[in-house]
Order: structure tokens, then sequence, then C-alpha cells
């Protein structure tokens, strides 16, 4: 079976699938689908709950909701991808790196995964992003340099695996450059499971950007991100359940929608669940 | 519990955590209510109400206290719990006008200003049974003024040349000039009994700052970091028990947990936000459980302009920008109307407030004009005023943590981008923002706040002499008349003096607007209705605690004997 | 084995050395010193109170020297005293927060492997039916909501509209005059929810795992083997495959130590619980470096000892990797 069709044929990875895609489209065409600037503050129209007008209501200083709930699936996504980018890059060139030479180099690389694994992630986090400034940029950075310690062992476990497979050792016996090697034959192999954590690592980031939000130091207000329309929902819970709903379960299927897909990628791509 | 008086202007600190204690404190400390006869009298009319001790009252506190000893302590939950702990020497009455007498029973101000002679009280005791003599005054004085004591509250104590005991329950402090804070000074921070603490170090004492010993309404009981502090009732106190017998703080750090805790029985007492207040408690249950106060906040919040950016030199484009703010409709929409516009840095309704100013009105059109008059036009025609080839747009910055100063800034954002000035709102971390922008005054324009104390001394954050870094003046703002002004009023004991001087320098801030002073929020304490004898006045609710009571028949926490 | 051991322990030397470096770095780089809490914006204090808090503190020394000296003490077990207006040793601060903490992550920890293995064996051994389906959502939706709203959702739920449980904190107030039943139940009540949302929102990563796991199991030769010989699928599930399975399991123990010590600092805010995540935060935003420092160090040898004792127990279950 091809890929596609066994994506198909898994109703709960197509389910994530589509809402990914969807997702996509809902931030790709922000300027064009939202009804309002998602900075227009109108002091007459405050927590007023949802209507036609203001389909998902309007927030603590008069902005329409839904507006910015689409240009925050921009933000929220835009965190997850640069996020997981940076961490993804990172963990493969480390990983490939120490895979394929192995020895010293593998060994030093490998220490530091552990030193970097020994700081609770959030710590990390919280540390790095009190220092910056929180703009937007700065938590994709900070949520990237402090989660590529999982892709960069998996890479490694990947490379060192393929390295006493044939073909690397044919390409080796040729007197092929040890980096073209590594770049033609070795990364092409190692890339499913890379994607597939790519996949999860962006549910992790939009996560991983609400929490920080509470604290406070993730995406800052004016600019609208999930994690802060959720926070100021948080306080007016009782108010304008609109302003915790609307985020909450945003956050809710995305999040759920990505790990559905990655899962059902990881069991289409991973090779030998596909014998099983 | 109660505010620590202090007589200078005080920050309201930005810091998320601090911040947030502070409003707290000044929220549930402070008040208004009616008497206990009033409408607040609870249920039944047929139960006895008298007076009674017993009883227990547990407040929320957004922080833990770090230091009890009222010197170190830098923080208001600290300075709430110490309060309870130590009492002060005189103290401002509940008008917060005039000075009344607690330890010291009465004082003497000589002729020309330069010497005040203190009789205490003779008979307070320390929480150990230790009585309480002028040498702990002296030993406190001596404490706070050693240079190797890492307290912030050292500099009127400095103003003071000469400290002399004249016997046990007599001393007279000399200064070289007239220092009209000086009197309100001699608050809880000096004292401290020296028959436990001299000869150590009080830096190190932690064993003493965690468990003081004082000689105030409360005693401290027990404190788990980061839970709960528990203090009981003194009954020796030398101005009668509390009736209150146990108040027990309750650390909860998130409001929204707070304000449910509330609803359920788990506190007795919180500051209440803007939005809780007029949206959450109007339900017949909360009122029938709760009664609500709101009194103005010894605080305001500003727009302050970098006076060193170009932007900024020329007043008729700080008064241009003052005109474009609708002050009003930021206290109706972030206040939710809980507050009021604010002109001057002081408090509406006392006596310091010279009410005779009118303010700059909001008024666009006129906004427009005075921005033509010094130069600005839009003359690329892209909505942004430009002049000589530069775009008038500039960053207001705040401090994390803070969501009202946010929510203003946005609104002023969007009131300036109507007469064709683009400000960007930018949110930093409180130690970075005062580090990296304040400090290096690297900033074009911030929200932030002012605490304000009872004496009207503002010399620290206007006088031309305090702009170098790290000092308060940190717009740069500069003014001759008023340098003389500030030095002038605090070295007069007279009212109707210092009344005229200040009255004079409200009247040049508002003319050159090195702020444009946004409002004065109210604080919205919440207390359970069982407690009675709650008297609302200017200094709030909380300065008459000691005569708090909830009656016998309504009484809730029942306390083992000696627990 | 103690060869083993005692290699492995030498080689943590290295390790704590770099992390406590790179804390070091990290923390002193940035904007501000715990002096600012302290002096900014107070108009009382002078700016020589500034010099004078960083001279008590050794604050005044180059960068280098005051790593040396931090070294110098902890290598004796000293963390130094907490540079704030609480200047008690920071071992004392962690001693307060570590055990609250850990209490309640072991907790749910529990919770989480008590549910979580039911889950991922059945999940394996029913791949791909709808039963592994609702299963698969069940847990990826505990895991997608964002933590402090369920909290939130549920402190108003069972707190406040049911009133079955506390909204907050870890006792009640009278809880010193209970009897000591009622206080196993008190605080079993104000456990209730801070556990259950925590095992919640990290029954994903477990199941998932021991369903993966147990597939990869199931293709193993042995497993073959038991079933052709003809043994019960119970047997080959239970017996077989599932201690299999448990190994790497222990792995992912050892990895999760971090968040068992670490903590949570947004849960401690909501539910107004004092632990280590509180503690860090506060510290962080204090610049109190001592704290910041004590806590990721003996977070960071807690891990690498907690690491090592997974890879203990795992050559002890696996034999063949007793040789190496």
């Amino acid at each position: 079976m091809s890929i596609l069709s066994r994506i198909a044929s898994n109703r709960l990875t197509m389910a994530g699938g589509v809402m990914v895609a969807l997702l996509f489209a809902v931030a790709v065409l922000a300027p064009v689908i939202s009804p309002y600037d998602p900075g227009a503050v109108n002091t007459q129209a405050i927590l007023e709950a949802p209507s036609l007008a203001h389909p998902l209501g309007t927030d603590g200083i008069g902005r329409d909701v839904l507006s910015r709930m689409i240009y925050g699936a921009r933000v929220s996504l835009m965190v997850g991808f640069v996020a997981v980018g940076i961490a993804s890059l990172i963990g493969v060139l480390l990983g490939s790196t120490a895979g394929y030479f192995g020895g010293m180099i593998d060994a030093v690389i490998m220490r530091f995964v552990d030193v970097m694994l020994c700081f609770p992630s959030f710590f990390l986090i919280l540390a790095v992003i009190a220092f910056l400034d929180a703009s937007i940029w700065n938590i994709m950075v900070v949520i990237g340099l402090t989660s590529w310690m999982g892709v960069c062992r998996l890479v490694r476990a990947e490379f060192m695996a393929l390295r006493s497979r044939e073909f690397m050792l044919a390409a080796e016996g040729l007197g092929l450059p040890s980096l073209r090697i590594m770049l033609r034959h070795g990364l092409p192999n190692a890339m499913a499971p890379v994607f597939v954590a790519f996949i999860l690592g962006v549910a992790g980031a939009i996560l991983t950007e609400s929490a920080l939000s509470f604290l406070g130091i993730g995406v800052q207000p004016p600019d609208p991100s999930w994690g802060n329309i959720l926070t100021e929902g948080k306080n007016t819970i009782e108010v304008a359940w609109w302003l915790s709903v609307c985020p909450g379960v945003a956050i809710l299927l995305t999040v759920l929608a990505y790990n559905l897909l990655g899962e059902g990628l990881r069991d289409v791509l991973d090779p030998r669940l596909r014998e099983g | 519990m109660l505010r620590l008086q202090i007589n200078k202007t005080r920050p309201v600190s930005g810091h998320k955590m601090q911040g947030l204690v502070l409003a707290v404190a000044l929220l549930a400390l402070a008040g208004c209510k009616s008497g206990p006869g009033g409408n607040d009298a609870g249920p039944a009319a047929d139960i006895d109400l008298s007076p009674a001790t017993g009883d227990a009252l547990l407040e929320g506190s957004i922080g833990d206290a770090s230091n009890l000893i009222p010197m170190l302590a830098g923080d208001s939950s600290s300075h709430s719990v110490a309060s309870l702990v130590f009492d002060p020497l005189l103290t401002y009455d509940r008008n917060q006008d005039q000075l009344e007498p607690r330890l010291a029973s009465s004082w003497d101000v000589s002729e020309d200003g330069l010497e005040i002679t203190f009789h205490l009280r003779e008979d307070v005791r320390w929480q150990d049974g230790e009585p309480f003599t002028a040498r702990d005054i002296e030993y406190g004085f001596k404490t706070i003024t050693d240079p190797t004591t890492l307290t912030a509250y050292a500099e009127d104590y400095r103003q003071v040349s000469l400290f002399e005991v004249i016997d046990d329950f007599t001393f007279k402090v000399t200064y070289d000039k007239p220092f009209a804070p000086a009197l309100a000074s001699w608050n809880n921070l000096v004292v401290l009994p020296r028959h436990l603490l001299e000869g150590r170090d009080i830096n190190s004492a932690t064993d003493f700052a965690r468990h003081p010993v004082g000689l105030g309404r409360y005693t401290l009981e027990s404190w788990t970091a980061g839970t709960t502090i528990s203090l009981r009732a003194n009954h020796d106190y030398y101005r009668g028990r509390a009736y209150v017998e146990r108040v027990v703080y309750r650390i909860i750090p998130d409001q929204q947990t707070q304000f449910l805790e509330l609803k359920t029985g788990g506190l007795d007492m919180m500051g209440l936000t803007p939005l809780q207040y007029s949206r959450q408690t109007s339900s017949d249950a909360f009122k029938n459980n709760f009664a609500r106060y709101k009194y103005l906040a010894n605080s305001y919040t500003y727009l302050g302009y970098n006076l060193r950016n170009d932007l900024f030199k020329d007043q008729r484009v700080r008064r241009a920008l003052t005109h474009a703010i609708n002050k009003q409709e930021i206290v109706d929409a972030v206040l939710l109307g809980l507050g009021a516009p604010a002109r001057v840095p002081y408090k509406p309704g006392t006596f310091w407030h010279n009410d005779s100013i009118e303010d700059l009105a909001f008024d666009p059109a006129r906004s427009r004009q005075l921005l033509a008059e010094a130069g600005w036009s839009d003359s690329d025609d892209n909505g942004v005023l430009d002049r000589e080839g530069k775009e008038f747009e500039f960053k207001i910055l705040t401090n994390q943590g803070n969501d009202l100063r946010l929510k203003t800034a946005t609104i002023i954002q969007r009131r300036f981008k109507e007469i064709g000035v683009k400000a960007d709102v930018r949110v930093i971390e409180w130690s970075a923002f005062i580090n990296d922008f304040v400090d290096k005054r690297a900033f074009d324009a911030v929200v932030l706040g002012w605490s304000l104390g009872l004496d009207p001394d503002q010399y620290d954050i206007w006088h031309s002499s305090k702009t170098s870094e790290k000092e308060f003046n940190f717009v740069s703002f500069a003014d001759q008349e008023v340098d003389d002004l500030l030095d002038s009023a605090r070295r007069s004991f007279d009212r109707q003096e210092r009344k005229k001087a200040y009255d004079r320098f409200q009247e040049i801030l508002v003319e050159q607007q090195p702020y444009t002073f946004l409002y004065v929020a109210e604080s919205l304490p919440a207390v359970h209705r069982r407690f009675h004898g709650i008297e609302p006045a200017p200094a709030g609710i909380a300065y008459n605690f000691e005569r708090w009571y909830v009656p016998a028949a309504l009484q809730k926490h029942s306390l083992s004997p000696g627990g | 084995m103690i060869a083993y051991l005692s290699r492995r322990l030498l080689g943590l030397v290295p390790l704590l050395l770099g992390i406590t470096l790179i804390s070091f770095m990290v923390i002193h780089v940035a904007p501000g010193s715990p002096m600012d809490l302290l002096t900014d914006m107070n108009p009382d204090a002078s700016p020589e109170l500034r010099d004078r808090l960083a001279e008590h503190w050794g604050l005044d020394e180059p960068l280098p020297v005051q790593y040396a000296m931090w070294l110098k003490r902890v290598v004796v077990g000293d963390f130094g005293n907490s540079l704030s207006r609480d200047p008690r040793p920071v071992i004392d601060k962690v001693a307060e927060a570590l055990p609250v903490t850990l209490v309640l992550n072991l907790m749910s920890l529990c919770l989480v492997m008590a549910a979580a293995i039911p889950i991922g064996v059945y999940s394996a051994t029913h791949p791909y039916s709808r039963s592994d389906r609702v299963a698969t959502v069940f847990v990826f939706l505990g895991f997608a909501m964002p933590t402090f709203w369920l909290a939130l959702l549920c402190m108003m739920l069972f707190g406040v509209e049911l009133a079955w449980l506390p909204v907050s904190g870890l006792q009640s107030l009278d809880y010193d005059s209970l009897g000591p039943w009622d206080k196993v139940l008190d605080r079993a009540r104000h456990l209730v929810l801070p556990v259950s949302i925590a095992a919640i929102t990290s029954l994903a990563g477990m199941s998932r795992y021991m369903r993966s796991s147990m597939l990869e199991v199931f293709r193993q030769d042995y497993v073959t083997t038991a079933r052709a010989k003809g043994l019960s699928e119970r047997v080959v599930v239970y017996r077989h495959a599932l201690r299999n399975a448990m190994l790497p399991v222990i792995t992912l123990l050892g990895l999760s130590v971090p968040g068992l010590i670490g903590g949570s600092v947004i849960f401690e805010t909501i539910f107004a619980i004092p632990g280590m995540g509180r503690l860090f935060y506060n510290s962080v935003m204090g610049r109190d470096y001592t704290v910041v420092m004590g806590v990721l160090v003996i977070g960071a040898v807690l891990t690498l000892l907690g690491n090592l004792l997974a890879d203990v127990s795992y050559a002890i279950a696996d034999p063949r990797l007793r040789r190496r």
C-alpha cells in the first residue's frame, strides 16, 4: 500500500490531517477572513457576549475575539513551526554528526545532550525567557533551543543503525567523502522519524506557549496568541466564558489533531511497524 | 494587614509578584463601610451583636512574606504582617491627615523645627514580658543608620544629627535643617527589642526575622513557608486586646483561585479586581455573605515621557499627547469605572491636592493643532505625522504582569493613532525593564505607577538633582521654580505655607506635562459580613482592625485552646 | 558491577561541572541583579545600598571569581544563603519545597502507571480497533488540554459548584486539631484534584509508549515461539510480552526525574502549592542567584542519579546488558 492510501485508511490520522490543513488555511487567510482588525479597541463594547456583530464576543477592551483567534492561529502556528524547526535543525545536525562519526565526537555531543536533559525543560525556558524579552521571535528561539535533544538522539540512533548497513559500507568503500555520504544517503533515511517528531513537537510547542502565557512570559499582548487570549479568559472565566472556551477549545483541537496526525504517520512511516 | 505608614512617595512596584502583592495589600488594608448597626449588620435582628472576642479572619495574599523585621522587609506582604506585630511611635489618623500617638504618648517640636522630643508610654511590654523603653528606640535608630545594615529606609533617619536618650521613656532627636517629613518618619521601622538583638548582626538574624517578638496587636503564631502565616491576638496589647483572636494569611498566588476560595469560605477577606467587583459580586448570594468596600487607593498611574528624547522636548507636543488621551474612557474601560482620572500626582479629595487646576481636556482637534504648531504634519499622507523626514513614532513600554497598565497602554495607542502618532506597545519583565530601559534612560515613554505617601514631599521624583542613574526623576524633568518650591516646602512645618508651594508645583506640572497623569484606581476589598466594627474612612478599613469583631453568635472558627 | 558503577559515577563529574557552568552563565548574563527588587524605584533606597548589597553578597567580584567561590562552597555541600530579603540557607528553602513536590508527583506517577499500563496493553493487543482509537483520543485529549484551564474548570466544578473538594492548598486550617484518621482524609481530599490533573496530562505519553513497546515485543521471535508452543494468549501477553515491554519504560521513568522534582510552576500557582516550581520561578524573577543555582544543581544531581538507577535496574533486569 502507498503511504497516502495507508494514511487515508486510518480515520483518526485523516481527521488530524484535515484539521491541520484547515488551520493552515485559516492562518494563511487571516487578513481575508478576519472580520475586524485584531487590535481594534472599542471601549464601548467591553466583554460583550457572542452576537451577530461579534460571533465570538469581545474581550476586556472591546476587541473582536474571532479576529484575535484567527490572527492568534497565525501566531500559535508560527511559534510551533519555527520553534520546532529550530529544534529539528539543531537536533539533526548534532545527531547526524554524533551518529556518523561516533567516538569522541559522539561522546561529547551525547554528554551535552545529557546535560541539557538534566535541566527540567521548563526551568530552562523560564530562565532564558526571563532574560530575553518576550517577543514572539525570542519565544520561538527559546522553545527551539531547549527542545532539540529528542530529535538529536533519534537521528543519532538512525545513523548508528545506518552505519552498519551495506550501502553505507559500500559508499565508504568507494571512497566517497563522509560529508557527502551523510547528506546523500544517511539523512534521507533518518528523515521519517524526524518528520514524525516534528509534527508531535509542534503540538508541544503550542502547549508550551500557552503555559508561558499563563505566567505572563509568553507572546506578549497586544499581539494575539491563543495562549494569551486564554490567560485573559482565565481571569474572566465566570463573566465571559467565550474568552476561555474559544482559545481553550482551539488549543485542545489543534494539539489533538497534530498528535493524531503524528501518531498515524509514525505507524505509516516506521518500516518495522509496517511489517507488523 | 495594616499598611506601613511611610512619609514619602513610594513606588507602586511593577514587578509581577511584588506589584500584585502590593495591590492586594493596599486593597485589603485600607477601606469603607457603614457602621455595625447599618444595612451590613447581617441577617437576623434579634441576635446579640455586641462585640465579642474570638474567631479568625482568613485573608488572601498573593505573595509570601519574606522578612518580618520592618527595616529589612521589602515587600508589602512582610510589611502587612509586621505592622500587626510592631507598632509605630505615631501614625496618621483615619483621615490620613493628622498624626496621632501610639508608642509615643506625646511629642514636642522646638520653635525652630530642629529638635523633636518624644515621650513614650510607660505601660508597654514586649511580647516576651520585657518592658519597652527609649533604649529600644535608640537601638533601632543606631541599627537603621548603621551603614552595614542592609535597609532601604535609612534616608530619613540620616537627617538626624543627634539622638539623645533623656530617660527610660524620653528621647530627643536633633536635625541640622528643618525637615518636614521628620515627625512621621518615626514609625515602626525603629521599634526593635534591644534585649534580644543587641550585639547580633541584624542582616543574618533570620530566626528573629521569621519569628519576631514584637509589641503590637498580634503575636506571630506560626509561619509555614509559602502557605500560611498565622497570628494570635496579643492579650496584653497596651491599647486593649484585639477582638478577633486569630488572623491567618493564606498565600494564594492566583487571583482567580483566591476568588474561588472566597466564595467557598476558604477566605474571609481579599482585594477584588475591578471585574470581580463590578460583575462577579453583585449576586444576592455574594452580597449576603460579603460586604464590599471601595475607596481611592494611595497611588496613581501615569504615562511618563523621556524628556531627553527629541520627540518630547517640546512642551506643546506633550500637551498635544495629553489632549489626545481620554482619561475617563480609560477609567471606564480598564477600571470599569472604579477609579478617577488623575491630573496631578496627589490623591483627589486630600488636603494637598490642588482642586483649582483645570486639566487638559480630551480634545483631538486641539491636539492636532498643537502638533502642527510644533512642526509636525503628514507630508507623505501615510497617516503618520512627520517632521524633517522623520515619522512621529515611538514605543510605549510597560512591565509584565500588570494587566491594567497593558490595557491602558493599548487604549492610548489607539487614541494616538487617531492624531497621526504611531506608538507601539511593548511589555518587558520588571528587572530587565528597570535595568535596560529605565536606568539607562533608553525608553521613549512608559506606563507606570507611583504609590503616594501621606507627606506631600516629592523631592526624589521631581527635583532636577535626582536625575542620575538609579535615581527616580528618570524622565529627567528639570525646572528651576519646581526645584525651589520642593526645597522650601520640605524645610517648613507650616501646613499653609507648604500647601501654597505644592499648589504652585502642581500648576507647573499640569502646564508642562512631563507625565500624562492618567488615573487613581479604587481599592476594592471584600470582607465577610460576620465581621463588625469596620468603619470606612479616607485611610481605608484596616486602620482600626483591632476594633473589628464577630458577635458571639456568628463566630465561625472555634479555636483549640493555646493551639 | 562495581567497576561499572564507579565508572558511571566518575562520568557524572564532568556532566555536573558542565551543568553548573551553563546555569551560572545564563543566570549572571541576564539583565538585572538581586538588588533590583529591593532598591529599584524605591525612593527611600539610596544608591549606596545597591553597592553595599552587592558587596555583602560578593557580587562585586569578577564573574570567574564568583563562580570559583561558589564552586568551592558547593563541593563541601554549602549552597550559600538566598540573595533576598529572606536570607536563609538555600538548602533550607529547597528542603521546604522539595517534599511537597516529590510526594505530589510520585502519587501522580503511580496513578499514571496504574492507568497507562492497562490502556497501553489493551491498545497493543487490539491495535487499530475501535477501542484502541477511543483510548487514543481519550489520552490525547488529556494531553492537549492546557493544564491551567483544566485545573480551573475542575476547581469550579468540584470545588465550587458541587463543593465536594477543597479549591486549593494542601490542608485545612484546622488540620492540627484533627484526629489521625481525619488528617489523612483531609490531606487526601486536598490532593485529589492536583494529583489527578497532573496524571491526566501525562497519561498520553506513558500509555502510547507502553503501546508501541508492546507492539515491538510482539514481533520478537520469542513471542512467536511462545505462541507456536501453543501457550495461551493470556500467558504470552502477561508472562512474556509485558515483562519485556516494561524494560524501556524503566528508562522513561529515569528520564522523568527532572519533572518529578522540578514541579510545575503553573500547577503550583493555580492550586496554591508551595513547591519547587514556585520556588524556582520566584527566584528567577528576583534574580536570586544562589537559589536558582541550588535548585538547578540539586535537580541535576537527582536526575543523573535517577538515570543511573534506571540504567542499573535495566542492567539487572536484562542479562544481555550485564556483561557489557
